[in-house]
């Protein structure tokens, strides 16, 4: 029924302290981290910026840079390529970094639970 | 978000219809809507046997389907109608605010979905629950859960009666009340029917058609301005009382520190929106849930350019005046734009998605709450997990009949009540009370039951008594209580003081409260969190 639950006994042959411990699952854990915190506080920091430069420089945010496109307009649709850009950057490396280490890791333990 | 929607139920009483409606014609293309939807429904409701299929579709769609259905789900009427037309009237100020809707999602993206995909079955809670103490943690996830689906969905009923009335040219109370009971039905026969194999289906159709009627019209708008923007730029200055005032910021939000606290909820509340994770659970994989964010992120991003562009051409081709003076206001800058592009016949289309928007959202949230009730509070809390997945769905559905009549009641005794407050008070309690314990929980290993339980208490109740000492609550004109003045807190929005409070209540009960969390099941968490260990395998199965 519940089809998400692992059999509780099978995760019982599981060591999951010994799994969070190796060497592979600390590289996994530490690429996925460094990747995701930084990027994070980019876009976090960056969109603050630009929300406080509306609400405090609004007569910055009205300058005209071309004919009637103003700094605001250009800002605001960089925040719209910026979270693309982080979106297809993540997807990339997550496929190839985090995916091939969490799919040996998976597999192994598959194979712990079957009772290999 | 739905001051705009809740400002067409109220200014309809008294409207003045200045453009032609078409009621048969609009009717007959919502009745054609709904047909064709439940139509899809009752076909994808065919298989539907256990309670993965009735709460997480059988986890059978693809990252791109989803991507669609969380469009679908999460770009409301008052994305649509509501951001065109403070475009069209406020300018610069409208598209700031559609900016935080689509950043928060790399929130999303990053953080939240793949570890809540692996770690979690159909609800929120389950994720919260699973290294700490099940029952009050489980507890207080299933109330934040439910008070933030049921604030959002009785400003969506609330909308839902004006905005339907104005479109089909039915005006006074009991003709609003009809529209807000009838709306109630479907969205409970689409989810009693279809679980959520059927709510994903209403909302795949809704964000094509939503999505497809924004891009015809944009090219349609461009071209009459040969398509350069500052043309178009140009015309709707030209066209706007406030001249070129509307390229910058500062017509719409007076107070910036207001903005600010807005800003906040808006940008943490969309990843703590527990219809919105629910979505997660309707993919097999974690990859799936990149793809479906990824999907969802072009997708809500490409239509809030749309919107520009529409808000913008609404001011240029309509002119600001028209709108404010037309049934709805501000709302009514899609519709009326619609019309002087491709006559009634768009127009009556463009009604249509609007109606087709809000029944989405509203049957997303309703089977959001049922599955909550009867996953966590019943199945969990009360039976202790002692209870067979067909008795789960049984009690899933009555609480959907119950949600539905809650829906329909409460969405009638708000009428012409200024409820804008609710959406943005649902997106505040989302990111106080939601938020922090999800990111605790996926990322920081000495977090505690006892902070998760006061950070989902705390910032819940931070958030709602703030909203009632504020200024939307009593004390002003446009307050829900004007007679009324408790108003001490400044602020409209309470994100500010309630979202640091829920992180800092999180962290200090877990530095203060006992800590007897079983590390084994710390480590297992994070295994299957990162490793997809036992929810990728399962769907093989």
């Amino acid at each position: 029924m519940k089809e998400n639950d692992i059999d509780a006994e099978k995760t019982r042959r599981i060591d999951f302290v010994a799994v969070e411990n190796s060497e592979q699952f600390r590289t996994l854990k530490k690429s996925h981290r460094s990747f995701v915190f930084p990027m994070a506080v980019f876009f976090l920091v960056w969109y603050f910026v630009y929300v406080l430069l509306a609400g405090w420089a609004p007569e910055f945010m009205a300058i005209r840079v071309w004919g009637d496109v103003t700094v605001g307009l250009l800002l605001g649709l960089g925040q719209f390529v910026t979270t693309f850009v982080i979106t297809m950057v993540y997807v990339s490396f997550a496929n190839r970094k985090l995916d091939p280490i969490a799919a040996d890791i998976r597999s192994d333990l598959e194979k712990q639970e079957a009772g290999a | 978000m739905s001051e705009w929607l809740t400002s067409a139920g109220s200014t309809i009483v008294a409207a003045v219809t200045t453009v032609e409606t078409n009621p048969v014609l609009n009717m007959s293309i919502f009745a054609a809507f709904v047909a064709v939807t439940m139509f899809i429904v009752i076909r994808a409701s065919r298989n539907n046997k256990s309670a993965a299929d009735y709460y997480a579709g059988g986890r059978s769609f693809t990252g791109p389907q989803n991507g669609f259905a969380i469009s679908g789900d999460y770009l409301s009427a008052a994305s649509f109608l509501g951001i065109v037309g403070a475009i069209a009237v406020n300018g610069y100020d409208g598209f700031l605010y559609s900016i935080g809707f689509l950043v928060a999602w790399l929130v999303a993206l990053l953080l939240v979905a793949e570890l809540m995909r692996n770690t979690g079955k159909f609800t929120m809670a389950d994720v919260l629950s699973f290294r700490l103490k099940q029952t009050p943690v489980r507890m207080a996830a299933a109330i934040t859960t439910l008070v933030v689906c049921f604030f959002y969905l009785l400003a969506q009923m609330a909308g839902a009666g004006g905005l339907v009335s104005l479109l089909m040219g039915i005006d006074g109370e009991i003709g609003q009340s009809i529209v807000i009971v009838v709306v109630g039905v479907i969205m409970v026969l689409y989810v009693l029917i279809g679980g959520m194999k059927g709510t994903t289906w209403v909302q795949i159709v809704k964000a094509f058609l939503l999505i497809g009627g924004a891009l015809v019209m944009t090219i349609w708008v461009l071209a009459m301005h040969g398509f350069s923007i500052n043309q178009l730029l140009e015309a709707a200055v030209a066209a706007s009382d406030q001249g070129d005032k509307i390229l910058g910021p500062g017509l719409k939000y007076a107070n910036p520190v207001d903005f600010l606290s807005l800003g906040l909820a808006l940008v943490l509340g969309t990843a703590g929106l527990p219809h919105v994770l629910m979505r997660f659970y309707t993919v097999p994989t974690a990859k799936e849930a990149r793809r479906s964010v990824t999907w969802a992120i072009w997708l809500i991003g490409l239509f809030y350019l749309l919107s520009l562009v529409l808000g913008y051409g609404a001011g240029a081709l309509v002119g600001p005046n028209q709108i404010l003076e037309a049934p709805g206001g501000v709302n009514s800058a899609a519709p009326l734009l619609a019309n002087a592009l491709g006559g009634p016949i768009l127009m009556g289309f463009i009604s249509a998605v609007a109606f087709a928007t809000i029944l989405a959202v509203v049957a997303g949230l309703t089977i959001t709450a049922s599955a909550s009730f009867a996953h966590d509070i019943y199945a969990n809390v009360i039976k202790k997990g002692k209870v067979s997945g067909p008795g789960e769905v049984r009690v899933a559905r009555i609480t959907t009949l119950v949600v539905g009549a809650l829906a329909i009641i409460g969405g009638i005794g708000v009428q012409g009540q200024n409820v804008a407050f609710l959406v943005a008070l649902a997106f505040a309690v989302a990111a106080s009370a939601n938020l922090p314990t999800i990111i605790y929980s996926l990322f920081w290993r000495r977090f505690t039951t006892t902070g998760a339980v006061m950070s989902m208490y705390g910032g819940l109740a931070a958030a709602v008594i703030l909203i009632v000492l504020s200024p939307v609550f009593s004390g002003g004109d446009t307050s829900v209580f004007p007679q009324l003045d408790i108003a001490v807190f400044p602020l409209e929005n309470p994100g500010i003081v309630s979202i640091p409070l829920g992180f800092l209540l999180g962290f200090l009960g877990s530095l203060i409260g006992p800590k007897n969390e079983d590390p084994r099941k710390a480590a297992e968490m994070e295994v299957r969190a990162l490793t997809g260990h036992g929810a990728e395998k399962a769907v093989d199965h």
